[in-house]
């Protein structure tokens, strides 16, 4: 019987020839990741349950990436990235990318992919919602608590439901300046908060394929927001290239058959779509930025594993590198890897760092979670009052960023880049 | 907590409306604390659904560690956002023994069964416009149904169904125990 390709992926994972979905079933799992808010946790639930000298069941398929609370000054923020320290040394763990060291990455969503560990046809769980980031490769991976990831320490393997695939078909050629960011917000807005609860989503169509593999990490990421259980994009040569480019890694990619069945396709051309904002307080609440260019802001933000890519900065440089900044503009790579890019990189011989210099941005702010989700007090671009931001993020729930009083309006890097020149909401397409 | 070790829950109920996310239920800043370490644990719970907008009655008293309340009636999409299991720990910590919820976010349903915290009922109805804060309520978990005290109305809810045997069995670890799929513990 014909499969999606999430269920052919999961099959394999089950040892099974065929899974529906509902179906019930133990998978293999080939990378676990976890993060220094979570990892504390989830090891403290494996030793817990197995015993304190328990052994991981295989210490290479662990990935610790350390990346919320980094340059802060708070006390148990550092006594976990110790827990995390010592626990990766009993264990043996190899891909554990340490904050104090020069071996530290960043976000953990856009690090995993950099260090080779996204392999299309694999199963990736990971401490963390975003997780579903990863099917941007062709994985299936999905987010899950600390009592799971604990389980899966000892025993490699978890007991999951098989989701119903929502396939979402986006053909044509995407307008000047409408982004990946645009084309997710839209989806989001048209089957709501909770429109993919439980499901898989399954992005295609030419527009998709004419992304980057950074931006479709940039849909697959939110299909969280709109409660999907994983974002799947089936891997192409653009994803084989941007692997083979990090590992050696055999690759074994698994592709959904023609005829499989999807519980519902909706389907988009891609030259309807427009640059959006996702207004405050949830990411469902969509609107074209045209139509909301009365809303005066505070702030800009551009980072996070959904807006803190190399493509994100090199968007809003774009509009940058003629502009100056009327609010105050706070930009967090995602990464070492996009740090040391945003130096290299330049526009008409000037380095990205200097485009967004001269443009009157804060300082950038080295890799981390940072303002994204709040965070200790002392957090690089923390709001603390009633800032109107507008964010690159994924996330606008009521205190996201810090204070609860703060509003949050999501948006792609050029629409956030062009807003901070104007100081309202502003269609990137109305600057030049 | 083994949540199976009673088969009525009594007490005061907390309404809340659709959309709770994890956010609102234990804000970003907490998250530095860890769960399996007792005195976190107790911490973590004393911040459970301090992140809802000022306008929401407190869950719990200034100065209190726990709540009031025992049984919490939402909206939809219950839980959405953020993987942190701080969140079903941090209401089932606060005393939360049930949440009673049109539906839940994915991720959050699955850490309240693999816990064990409390459980995660779904109703058809839309509780959270029929009950107030602070109705006394009692829920039978034989029966499945929520019974408003003193108006006796009662309300029936949607079975667990598949999960039903493992938050029976007390959570994920003692369900793979029961089933086989892991050793004893120790
Ligand atoms: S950048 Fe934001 S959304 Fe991404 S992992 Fe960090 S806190 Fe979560």
């Amino acid at each position: 019987m014909a499969m999606t390709i999430t269920e052919k992926i999961l099959a394999r994972a089950a040892g099974k020839t065929r899974v529906i979905p509902g179906d019930n079933i133990w998978v293999k799992v080939d990378i676990l990741l976890t993060h220094d808010i979570c990892g504390p946790g989830t090891i403290g639930v494996f030793q817990q349950e197995f015993g304190k000298t328990a052994r991981v069941w295989d210490p290479d398929k662990v990935a610790i990436i350390p990346d919320h609370y980094i340059f802060t000054r708070d006390v148990k923020a550092h006594r976990n990235i110790d827990t995390l320290r010592q626990f990766v040394q009993e264990q043996g763990i190899r891909h554990f990318y340490d904050p104090a060291e020069s071996t530290y990455r960043g976000v953990c969503h856009v690090a995993l992919p950099e260090v080779g560990l996204v392999c299309p046809g694999t199963v990736i769980f990971g401490t963390d919602s975003h997780t579903c980031t990863h099917g941007a490769l062709g994985a299936f991976a999905t987010g899950i608590g600390n009592t799971d990831a604990g389980f899966i320490l000892g025993t490699g393997k978890l007991l999951i439901k098989v989701p119903k695939t929502l396939r979402f078909r986006i053909d044509g050629t995407l307008p000047p300046r409408v982004m990946a960011k645009d084309i997710i917000l839209r989806i989001i807005g048209d089957i709501g908060f909770d429109g993919a609860s439980y499901c898989a989503m399954e992005f295609t169509g030419d527009a998709i394929a004419a992304l980057s593999i950074e931006e479709r990490m940039t849909i697959c990421n939110m299909a969280i927001e709109a409660g999907g259980k994983n974002g799947i994009i089936a891997p192409d040569e653009k994803a084989f290239e941007y692997i083979r480019a990090r590992t050696s890694a055999p690759l074994d990619p698994v592709y959904g058959d023609p005829d499989a069945t999807v519980e519902h396709e909706w389907r988009y051309d891609a030259a309807t779509l427009v640059p959006c904002v996702a207004e405050p307080h949830v990411p469902s609440n969509y609107a074209p930025a045209r139509d909301r260019t009365g809303v005066k802001l505070d702030r800009a933000y551009i980072g996070s594993c959904t807006g803190g890519k190399i493509t994100d900065f090199r968007a809003a440089a774009q509009i940058l590198r003629n502009h100056k900044v009327s609010v105050p503009t706070f930009l967090v790579p995602a990464t070492v890897e996009v740090a040391e890019a945003l130096l290299s990189e330049t526009f008409d011989g000037r380095s990205l760092v200097q485009i967004f210099a001269d443009a009157g941005c804060e300082e950038i702010a080295p890799p981390s979670c940072a303002a994204c989700l709040g965070g200790p007090e002392d957090t690089y671009g923390r709001t603390s009052g009633s800032e109107a931001v507008i964010s690159t993020t994924n996330r606008n729930f009521i205190g996201r960023m810090g204070s609860k009083n703060s509003r949050i309006w999501l948006a792609s890097p050029l629409t956030v880049a062009a807003s901070a020149v104007t100081g309202h909401i502003t269609d990137p397409r109305d600057i030049s | 907590m083994n949540a199976t070790d009673t088969q009525i829950i009594r007490g005061k109920v907390y309404v809340a409306g659709d959309n709770i996310d994890t956010d609102q239920i234990i804000p970003a800043q907490y998250l530095n604390l860890v769960p399996t370490i007792p005195e976190e644990y107790t911490k973590l719970g004393s911040y459970a659904l301090c992140g809802l907008p000022d306008t929401c009655l407190p869950f719990i008293q200034p100065g209190a560690v726990t709540s009031e309340y025992t049984i919490l009636v939402a909206g939809r999409n219950f839980g959405c956002g953020s993987s942190r299991e701080h969140a079903p720990i941090a209401l089932g910590a606060a005393g939360i023994k049930a949440i009673v919820a049109e539906s839940y976010a994915r991720i959050f349903f699955r850490n309240a069964v693999a816990t064990g915290e409390f459980f995660p009922f779904e109703t058809a109805r839309r509780l959270c416009d029929t009950f107030q804060t602070g109705d006394e309520a009692i829920l039978d978990l034989k029966a499945g149904t929520l019974t408003r005290a003193p108006s006796r109305e009662t309300f029936a809810l949607n079975p667990l169904g598949a999960v039903a045997p493992v938050v029976a069995a007390g959570g994920l670890f003692a369900y793979a125990r029961q089933t086989g799929m892991i050793g004893k513990k120790g």
